[in-house]
Parts: structure tokens; sequence; C-alpha cells
């Protein structure tokens, strides 16, 4: 959410007369636009990283490997292994970065990306394949022959070529895991034996969050693949992920406002040295390690800073993570009707008192008008249709779910339902309700319906 | 459409047996006596005599030299031993030029290869014919007298030798024909060669009685089975058709008589084999001859009726058959030079329209250049449609072949340019002699059919869409048409040089390369030899067999199989064995288990077609007797993928090898030893037969014999270090990639480790003890430990949840009040349920957990995917 700057030139004016060691440098405004720019881009992964600090060797290996593909011709196979957010794409780009900058390997080396949630079986694969080796102008003007003639037609390309005098291929497959359930594995294979046959240089690079992603490959597969697997495994403690923090945070040197970056980037210094800072971040750091989380805070903050809300400030952060922790269910919970509600009290109760076993609408039914006859108020007497659909529009917003196979023959009345929220998030929703009726909050509460 | 009519000729013993042979039961006789059935006249053919023998290609029938007749105790087999020639036709085109000179067009050459039957059926030979020596510095006689053939050289498909006249001597005019007197019938034209018979034939008026006999004894032709692999059932229905198109073909005959009195037909086919006879009057002829051709043609093509103006056309297989066979010795160029020589075809149809002349030139050039050569191109011509420029500037760029731009021609031209491709294979076949056998297949299928999946690939290429898609055999067409294969694939080639290999590590390292080829295979030495003695002793023998071979992956199977292919084919070189055809194929290289026939028909004669056609064309050639057949040897990796439910596939495969004339090996692969037992039905399994062969793992010393010879006195390694992968893999799995692999990995780690000392360095323990780490040792462990506090906490709160329940399934909402109970006993915050789910899934992505879909939310099952003590390890060492 960009904040607009609906008077720039008045503000920032006001602004620098607050601040008048700035008077010489650009308007506030500005400057805080270019922030916006430089940060977000970090931060929405647009702009690879210099460097990454965690994976130096995993960095130096990938890179050797594909550095004697592309120069020596030697076949390779490689996966990349680690949980989601744990930047394997990040290491992969990064290492291409910097092999592309040599001269040699740019003239020689011809990439093809294949990403397992979008070549879901190999026919696309092949196509794709063929597509950005452009190969296609040798099949002619006819869109593709049949999935048959693909796999022909590519393997003979690749059979064609040999080590020392063919371009090399480097063949990244994203989502590695799910090219393994295509049929008999016949990508996979037949990449990973060019990669073990005296024929087209080929590298293949899996990325893959499965940790057991060896188990998927069939025998044959398998023998044929390396085994080299680069683990990214975050080892990070708390102090060094208070450091990335403050780095992610602050501008590099050449910003174009020197002294505005220096105060931004002193501030943020002191940002992180806040103790209520800090402990959010620990907060965050014990959730997860990985750096899309993180990223996703820091932007949540960052869209706050205006040239009213020049910095970040701990309490801009605490609602950033506030949004970020948020229970989903029990916001759902706060746009409720109050029959509604109560039919997720009486449910709870059932709970309660059944055991999580699963229930049904005449039961929910009963258990709210118990509660009616108790309080005597006819506030909320309800006619029973009235009530019903008030049911089914818990079970739309999936709030409730049916039983696996107890669907369509019975009545609606009598379908099975289990629950699908958690007392502690009915009850925090309670809390939270705005204007809840004292006895519904009273009846929620208590332990017994 | 058109069916090849065929005289039934009766073959009979003259005179008594000369001798009984014991012990092989069979009667040897002095001569043999051929008639054609309602003819007067007999040719006898005797030993000594030369002889042609019916063959792929009709126009040039093979010529061999009779050593021996016999025949069985019956009188059911009626056998010949001969000695063959060969035509320059059949020479390899690549070895053509160690002749140095341009075969004379009569020439023939002493065939002294091996590889070849000697053995042939005695009803397929033809006629006789008369076979002169010459000496070496003679000049060829004058070329008009066609009768005869001459042999100046021996050709041993390497090399040609002057013949040594002993060789020839028992009668040196070679043979006398004994023809009694000149006769009408095309089998037995006294005066034409065998190149020219039968277009003469077609020249001259043709007296009606040898149309009506020919025409009653197309149906005869199926006695004649054994001996033609050409010959296929479903001409019968068509002899009527031909009869018809005979007596056509008469009319014609008078009338191109009248248009090209000096037979231009014949000379043209000459002058495609002889380029050195290059005369402008028969060009002229020739394009008057193509002209009158057209029309036809055009007919043809609008009334598919069979009225008299359809005609034959002879001119147009000329130059094709010619190439169309090849030696068995070459097989590459078999594969090429059908479609080269339709290209041919091609050009010159097109220019005959436009009265090119120029085109016959360029077709000798051609033709007398190796088969890779281009298509010389007539003059650039403005096309009228852009496809077809489009296409033809595409085949110029991909094939590199063309100098000069090739064009078609407006829509009309390229229906046509089919039909007649058709009709040139149809009517060439509608004689007596027998094309090959492929062909006579499609031929049955008709014109528009045969247009689509017969007509070779480059042939497709100049065809548009158009034209295919009005077959009727869809598919097929579809396939051919849009098939990729247009131009032959391939990665460019790189910019840069590769780099080479500087220090020690590196040398190692890419002769520990899977893919390097050693120059031996250690360890094999036993299967080596049990495998190249079976393939040895097929290929001599000339029969058939298949062979099982199993074992775990990376034991050298396919290695294996490779390696003896090459001692064979070096041997073969050498003349120690008959020359072999190998083709292999994989089936994880192909889609679907049919593809197998269409990736076999492809590799063996370059044809392309659908699985179904495929497989009945393999079915033909390995069923029917071909004389001069070499053996093929058949690799089917990974054979369990070619599973079929009803195992057709399988059972094609095995059954092939056990056709009498097949002279098939089949040597399959697959990983389980009781493969056949196990997913094979019985009839298969019974043909797969028992030869069997298993790979056992490799052992530990073997490892490291295979390191060390691939190493070969590379000195990179410690010995511990070998002998610790070599352990290591061999307690694991004995799989010779893995050790390959690891071995390279050690390289790479003492590489990185030796950075800053510039000093040679050996590949020692702890780089492979490093290398062995990073490629075995589990990750679960390092991922537990390295996860964050609350992924850690989780698996701690269903490790609990566990024990509590006593199961080791729990629901989510179940795992979430332990994890709750754990948060406060570690004095954390407590946290929302959304997080703990956030948790929850990214555990479950990396497969820590095995998880429900996540729809369900809280109600998701979760199970462990790793021990709980390896958690509880983990967590511990905190």
């Amino acid at each position: 959410m960009d904040v607009p700057y609906p008077a720039k030139s008045f503000q920032s004016r006001v602004i620098m007369s607050k601040r008048k060691a700035k008077g010489a440098s650009k308007p506030i405004g500005e400057c805080i636009s270019q922030l916006q720019k430089c940060l977000r881009e970090r931060l929405c992964h647009n702009r690879i990283p210099s460097q990454l600090e965690a994976s130096e060797a995993q960095h130096k290996h990938l890179l050797g490997l594909l550095q004697r593909t592309a120069n020596n011709g030697e076949s390779n196979s490689v996966l990349i292994i680690g949980p989601r957010g744990s930047g394997k794409t990040a290491l992969l780009k990064c290492v291409l970065r910097d092999l592309l900058q040599e001269k040699e390997v740019q003239k020689n080396l011809l990439q093809v990306h294949l990403n397992g949630l979008l070549q879901t079986d190999d026919r696309i694969a092949l196509k794709e394949i063929t597509r950005q080796l452009n190969l296609e102008n040798v099949v002619g003007d006819k869109v593709f022959g049949s999935f048959a003639e693909n796999l022909v037609f590519l393997l003979e390309a690749l059979k064609k070529g040999d080590r020392s005098t063919t371009r090399p291929v480097l063949f990244v497959l994203d989502e590695f895991d799910l090219f393994a359930h295509h049929k008999n594995q016949t990508l996979l294979y037949n990449l990973l034996d060019v990669s073990q046959s005296a024929q087209a240089p080929v590298a293949v690079v899996g990325l893959t969050c499965r940790l057991d992603v060896l188990e998927l490959l069939e025998k044959r597969v398998k023998s044929r693949f390396s085994h080299r697997q680069i683990h990214l495994l975050s080892t990070l403690s708390f102090t060094q992920y208070l450091e990335q923090v403050a780095s992610q945070l602050s501008l590099p040197d050449d910003f174009p406002d020197r002294e505005f970056a220096l105060d931004w980037n002193s501030s943020m210094r002191r940002f992180c040295e806040d103790k209520s800072v800090e402990g959010i971040l620990q907060r965050h750091f014990n959730s997860s390690k990985d750096f899309c989380s993180l990223h996703m805070l820091l932007m949540l903050c960052l869209s706050r800073i205006s040239t009213v809300n020049p910095t970040i400030k701990p309490a801009d952060i605490l609602e950033a993570s506030r949004l970020c922790f948020s229970d989903a269910k029990s916001n759902m919970l706060h746009g409720l009707s109050i029959l509604e509600l109560c039919l997720v009290i009486a449910m709870k109760h059932l709970n309660d008192v059944y055991e999580g076993e699963p229930f049904n609408f005449q039961m929910v039914h009963n258990e709210f008008k118990k509660f009616l006859q108790r309080k005597s108020s006819s506030v909320y007497n309800f006619e029973q249709p009235v009530v019903m659909k008030a049911f089914e529009h818990l079970q739309q917003l999936e709030l409730i779910r049916p039983v696996d196979g107890s669907s369509a023959k019975t009545q609606r009345e009598y379908q099975l339902m289990n629950l699908a929220l958690d007392s502690s998030q009915i009850i925090e929703a309670l809390h939270k309700y705005p204007q809840c009726p004292t006895d519904i909050k009273q009846w929620g509460m208590s332990a017994f319906g | 459409m058109k069916a090849r009519l065929r005289v039934r000729r009766v073959y009979k013993w003259q005179g008594e047996p000369l001798r009984f042979d014991r012990k092989l039961k069979n009667f040897e006789y002095g001569s043999l006596i051929i008639s054609v059935e309602g003819l007067p006249r007999r040719n006898i053919i005797n030993t000594g005599h030369c002889i042609l023998i019916e063959g792929e290609d009709e126009d040039n029938p093979y010529v061999a030299k009779v050593i021996k007749l016999f025949g069985d105790e019956g009188g059911m087999q009626k056998k010949a031993i001969v000695q063959w020639f060969v035509r320059a036709s059949e020479v390899p085109v690549s070895k053509l030029p160690l002749l140095g000179r341009k075969p004379h067009p009569q020439e023939i050459f002493y065939y002294q290869g091996r590889g070849c039957n000697e053995e042939v059926n005695a009803e397929s030979i033809l006629r006789p014919v008369q076979v002169k020596q010459l000496d070496g510095p003679a000049a060829f006689p004058d070329s008009s007298d066609k009768d005869t053939l001459y042999v100046k050289l021996s050709w041993d498909t390497k090399t040609f030798k002057m013949v040594d006249s002993a060789l020839l001597s028992p009668s040196t005019p070679l043979c006398c024909p004994k023809a009694c007197h000149p006769n009408s019938s095309p089998s037995s034209l006294p005066s034409g060669t065998p190149a020219s018979r039968r277009v003469k034939q077609r020249a001259l008026p043709t007296p009606d009685p040898a149309v009506i006999q020919q025409a009653a004894s197309a149906d005869h032709r199926h006695t004649e089975a054994t001996t033609s692999p050409g010959k296929d059932g479903g001409l019968n229905a068509e002899s009527l058709d031909s009869k018809i198109k005979l007596s056509a073909s008469k009319c014609l005959g008078t009338k191109r008589k009248n248009a090209s009195a000096r037979t231009p037909g014949v000379r043209k086919r000459l002058e495609l084999h002889s380029p050195e006879k290059k005369s402008l009057p028969f060009k002229d002829a020739l394009s008057q001859l193509l002209d009158e051709e057209f029309e036809s043609e055009v007919e043809l093509a609008q009334k598919l009726s069979t009225s008299p103006p359809q005609l034959l056309h002879p001119t147009y297989n000329l130059t094709p058959r010619g190439k169309m066979h090849t030696t068995p010795a070459n097989s590459d160029s078999i594969s090429l030079k059908p479609s080269l020589v339709i290209m041919n075809k091609l050009s010159v149809y097109d220019m005959d329209i436009e009265s090119q002349t120029r085109a016959v030139s360029s077709l000798t050039e051609v033709d007398s250049e190796s088969s890779l050569v281009p298509l010389a191109a007539p003059k650039p011509r403005t096309s009228k449609r852009k496809s077809a420029q489009l296409v033809s500037s595409r085949i110029k760029k991909q094939l590199n072949l063309l100098d000069e731009q090739q064009n078609l021609d407006s829509d009309t031209e390229d229906e046509q340019e089919f039909v007649p491709s058709n009709k040139a294979l149809s009517s060439s076949s509608d004689d007596d002699e027998m094309i090959h056998g492929d062909e006579s297949v499609q031929v049955k299928k008709g014109r528009r059919c045969t247009a689509g999946t017969l007509v070779p690939r480059s042939k497709k290429n100049l065809s548009t869409t158009r034209t295919c898609r009005k077959t009727p055999n869809k598919k097929g067409a579809a396939n051919t048409s849009h098939t990729p294969r247009l131009g032959t694939p391939t990665i460019p080639s790189r910019l840069i040089p590769a780099r080479h290999p500087v220090n020690i590590l590196e040398v190692a390292r890419t002769r520990l390369h899977v893919s390097s080829v050693p120059e031996s295979l250690p360890c094999r030495e036993q299967e080596f030899q049990d495998i190249y003695s079976f393939v040895e002793t097929k290929i001599i023998d000339g029969t058939g067999g298949c062979m099982y071979i199993s074992g775990v992956p990376g034991t050298g199977k396919t290695a294996t199989v490779h390696e003896v292919i090459r001692c064979l084919r070096n041997a073969a070189n050498m003349n120690e064995i008959p020359s072999f055809h190998f083709i292999e194929i994989n089936g994880m290289k192909m889609t679907d288990p049919h593809q197998a026939y269409v990736q076999i028909l492809e590799k063996l004669t370059g044809q392309k077609a659908t699985a179904d056609h495929a497989a009945s064309l393999l079915e033909k050639r390995f069923t029917n007797p071909a004389p001069r057949i070499e053996t093929t040897v058949l690799l089917v990796d990974e054979l369990d993928l070619l599973w079929t439910r009803k195992q057709n596939v399988m059972y094609n495969l095995f059954d092939w090898p056990t056709r009498r004339h097949s002279r098939l090996v089949v040597l399959t692969i697959a990983n389980t030893m009781d493969l056949p037992e196990r997913i094979m039905i019985n009839r298969v399994a019974s043909r797969l037969g028992l030869t069997r062969m298993s790979f056992q793992p490799y052992g530990f010393k073997q490892l490291q014999q295979i390191i060390m010879s691939r190493l070969n006195k590379v000195k990179a390694f410690e010995d511990d270090a070998l002998q610790l992968v070599s352990r290591k893999v061999a307690a694991l799995s004995g799989d010779a990639r893995r050790c390959l692999d690891i071995c390279r990995r050690a390289t790479e780690l003492c590489e990185h480790s030796a950075t800053n000392t510039s000093t040679r360095r050996l590949v020692g323990m702890n780089h492979v003890m490093d290398a062995l780490n990073e490629m075995f040792s589990s990750s679960f462990i390092t991922a537990v430990k390295s996860a964050s506090v609350q992924e850690q906490l989780f698996l701690r709160a269903v490790i609990a949840e566990f024990r509590r329940l006593g199961l080791e399934e729990a629901t989510f909402q179940q795992v979430f009040i332990q994890h709750q109970a754990l948060c406060r006993v570690e004095g954390l915050q407590s946290i929302s349920v959304s997080e703990v789910l956030a948790v929850c899934q990214r555990l479950g992505a990396c497969r820590l957990l095995l998880l429900e879909t996540s729809r369900l939310g809280v109600l998701q099952r979760i199970r462990l995917n790793i021990s709980q003590d390896d958690i509880l390890y983990a967590l511990k060492s905190d």
C-alpha cells in the first residue's frame, strides 16, 4: 500500500524547514520514494542479492559445477534441496549471474528452465524444451509432431552432440519432485541418461523442497543421478537474523541522497536495537527462519512510511506483526451474525461434551434452544428454517465440514458435521466480537453448555 | 491400384541327379530348366552358368554364378549354391570412389565379401545371363551390346581387386544363355540386358497373348512366395486391374515408340546410371517422354478409374530403382538413398513440366556422387506458393544441401507429385520381377495412402500438408508429414572450444566420468565372453536367438553389450565374421511400448510409419526369406517398460528370431532377474528362452579395479581412499556409477581444499569421507536441527501426542493442544492456530511430516515421515 503524497512539495518543504541540515539535498518526498523503490526491489526478490552470506560453500560448489559444464563440457546433475524460503532459487540465480559474467560461458551456455508446476507432464515439458532450445525452427511450420516424435527428436538432437564440440545445455528443473510423478519418469531418465553418457554436455539442476526426493526416483533413474545434493538448511542464529534484518533495511552506499541514507541507516540501527522490536523479531524467528516471511513483515512496515512518518517505528512493526500473526479463522468469525455465532458456540459445547464426535443440525439446534430456554429471552428466537439457513452459511464458509461418506442420502438436518475450528479460536473471536451480548459471551466462555 | 504382374515360372530338374549327398540328404543336379508357363521357350541353367536372381530391385536383379544345383529328397526344395556378383549400384556409395573411375553400366564385380547367403532358392532364379571377364586394362566393349555383363574387378566390401581369372575359369565365357528362341515373354527376352529388358518390353508393342498370360498367371504368384520377399498377398485382387493397364501400356508403348524411336526409356536409365554418357538427343527424348508422361498422369490423377489412357510410366522408376538397393554391407546408406533418389525424381518431374532438359545433367551428377551429397537443384524458379517456398527454404537451410533454390510448384502440382511416385512404385511392380518387400506392402494400400506413409522422408518435406490431409490413412499421413525430423536436429555447436583438463585432478575427473568410454571393461570378462560367443555364433550361423540379461542398475549391462558389438564390428571389418546390423532401442526412451516397432523400422530401413504399420512391415521383413540379408542384432534396453496388457510387443520381439529367415538376434536387458516369470505370460516367456545372464552387483575388488582401470595410471587417489570408496559402494549397492560419482566429487573436494597450496595433492581419505557423507547421509536430522523453534516444538508435540494416543497418527487439533502446552512449558508466547498450521505445512512440504490435504484445516491428520528416535536425537543434541 503506497501512501500517496497529496501535497508533496508543500509537505517536503515543511519537513525541510524542520530539518535544516538537509536543506541542500533532495526534497524528502523524493528521497522516500527512492527509498521505497530500493527496499521494495530487495524485499520482493526482484533484485538478486549481491552475495549470499549463509550459503558460501554451496554457492562455490554449484558455481564450480556449472563452470565445468560450460567450459569443459562435463555433464553433471545436481539437486538443490531446502525448505521453502531457504534461498534455493536465489542461490541458483546468484550462481547464474556470476557464471554469465564470464564471456566464454555467456557465448556457450544454453539454458532451459522448467517448472514442475507448469510442465505438468512430459509432453508439455518436451515442447517447452524444444522451444527454449530454439529447435522448433528445425521442426518447421507444423505445430509439433506427436509426443513420441518429439521425444525421439530431442533425444536425437542431444545424442548428436559430443563433449567438446557441442554447446552445453543447462536444464533447471524447478519443483523437481513433481517431475518424478510423470509417467515412467521418462523425462528425468532421459535427461539424466544424457548427463551420464557421451552425448551433448548437459547440467541438470533440480530444485526441490522435499528432503526425501531421492526416494521418489525410480531405481534406474536414481542410478543415473549423480547423487550430488546441495542442502540449504539454514543454521542461522538469532543474532545473525537480526543482522540480516538490519542489512535488509539499510540503504546502499550508492543511494542518490547520501545524507538521507546515512540518516536512515542510523535510524534503522536504532530500530533494530529496540527491545520491543527485538521481541517481535524473536517471535518471528521462532516461528520460521526463512526470509520470505521476514520480507513480508518488513514489507508491511515499509509501506507505512510516508513523508509524515519518514522512518519505521517500533509501533509499525508491532502492527505489521499483528497483521501477520492474526488468525484467519477467528477473523472470519468476526463477520458472522449473532445467530451464526450462537450456533458456533453450541457446536463448541457439543464438541466438548462429545469429545469431537460429529454432530448434526438437530443437535446444534437443540443445544441452541436449551440456551434460549435458560436465558428465557426471546430476542434470539428464530424459526427453524432461519437457523437452518445460518447453519448452511457456516458450511459454505467451511467453518463446519460434512463428515466424509455421509453426504447426499441423508436429510440435511441429520447430516453429520465436524467443526473445523479450535475452541481457542472461538474464544478469541468472542473477545473481539464487536458489541457481543454478554449472555452469549458468558455462554461461550462457560465450560458447560 | 496397380498390381505387379508376375510371370509364373516353372522350375524342373533336367536329367537324373548326378549324385546323392548322404549327409545332407540331397540330390545334386546338373541343370535346371526354367520355363515360363504358357510359352514354348525354356531356359536351361547349368552349373557354371551365370544367372539373374530376383532381388529387391527388379530392374537390376542380382547376378550370380551357379556353383551347384541340388534338391532335397522329396523334390520339394530346389536350391542352388551361387557365387555372387555385385553391380556397381550395390556397392555402397561411399565406397564407390575407391574404384577410381566411373563404373560401366554393365560392369559387375566378383563378390568376395562375406555375409551373403550363398545358398539361394532355385525358384528365385530369373534366367541366365552372359558374363564376360575383361582384363584390367581392356576397355569395355561397345555398350550397345547390352546382353552381357562384364567383370573386371572383385569387391570384398572394402576394396576393389583384380579378379583372379582362375576364379572364373571353369567357363571363361562365363555363361551362354541357352535361350532356345526369342520369346515375347518379358522374363526371357533374350535381347535385353536385365537393365533394359523391361523397358523395352514396354516400349515395344507387346503381343496380346503375353499380356493375357501374365494376367492369368498373376494369381499363381503366391506359390513363389518363398522366393520373393517382396510379394504380398494383397496383389491378387488387383490383377484384373493390371491386366487392363497392361493392354493400355501396349497402346502407349506404340505411341511412345513413335515419339521416341530410340527407346528413350532405356537410354534414360542408362544415362542416369552412367554419367559419362551425356548426349543431348537423349535429353530431348527424355523431356519429350516426360511431357507425355505428365499428361497421362494428370489424367490419372483426375479420374481414378482404370481407363485405357492410364499408363505405365517406366521412366519414373528408372532412377530410383537402380539406387534403391545397396549392398547389404553398407547399412547406413540404405536409409539415405531412397529419399535422395526420390527427390531427384521429383526434380525431374518438376522440370519436365517446364521442359528443362538440364535436369538430366543435374541428376546424373547426383547419382554419381555419394548419397549424402545434395541433390543438385535446377535453376531457381519463383514459386507460386508461399508455403512451398518456406518449406523448400527450410530444407535448404537445415540440410545444408542445396546450393540453389528448390521450389515446388503450384497446388495442383503438389498434389500430383505424389501420384507419379506411387505409380512409379506400382508400375514398376507390375512386371514379373520383385521389388523390395516393404514397398510391395504399401502398394497394396492404394495410391493415396502410400503417398502419406511410404514416401521417404525428404520427399515428405517437399510435400505440403494439404496433400497429406487428403490421404485416407490419416494417422500415418499426419504423423509422417508433421514429423519434426525434417532436418537432423542438433544442439548448436559451441563457439568457444571446450577447455581441456589441465591438472592431474581434472584429468582424473574426466576419466572418471561415467560417460567417458573406457578402453576395456574390467570385471565383466566372463559375461562379455558369453554374450560375444552367443552373438557371434548366431551371426556366423545366420540364425536367430534371444538372450535375457538382468542386473541391478549400474552393473555394466548396456556397456558390456555395446562393447561386444564394438568387438563384433571390428571382427566384421576384419572379415572374420559376416557383417551385421546393430539396432538399439530403449524402453525408457519411448513414450509407448508400441513405439518400439516404429523405432526398429526406422533404424532398420529409415522408413517412418505408424506403430501398426511398422509392426506389419517388420513382420513381413522377418518372415519372408530374402537372399543376401544380413543378420540384425537388436538390443532392447529396459525391457520391462515394453510390457503391455496383451504383451504383443514382447511376443513379437521374441517370436521374430524364431522365424526361419529372420536372422535376428535379440538381446534384452532389464533389472529384475525373474522378469520373465513375473510379468510375462507363458507364450512370451517360452519364446524368450532360457538363455539368461545375470550381472551380479560389483564387489569391492571389482569396483576398485574399475576405478584403477579408468584412471589408467593417473595417480590422483590414495590407495586407501579408493578402497574406502569401493568398499562403501559395494556394501550399499554395487553400482559402478555411484562409485565413479563419489570419486569425482572427492577430486572436487580435494581441489577446493588445495587451492591455497599449489602443490600436487592426492585425494585422501578425508575427501572421500566428505563426499560419501554428502551423498549418502540423510538430511532429515540436519533438517530437524536447523528447523525453527516452533517447528521443533511442533515435532515434539506430535511425538507427545503419538505417545499419548499410542497411535502413529493424530489430527492437527490434538497436536495443537500439545503444542500449546509445550509453549507454556518453554515460556513462549502462545501462538495462534493459523500460525501453527503454517508451521505444520512447512514441515509437511519438506516431508518431515505426512499431511492430508490442507483444506481440512485443523481436522487434517498428521503422521511422521521420520522415526521418533531420529527427531529426539536431533532435538537433544541441540
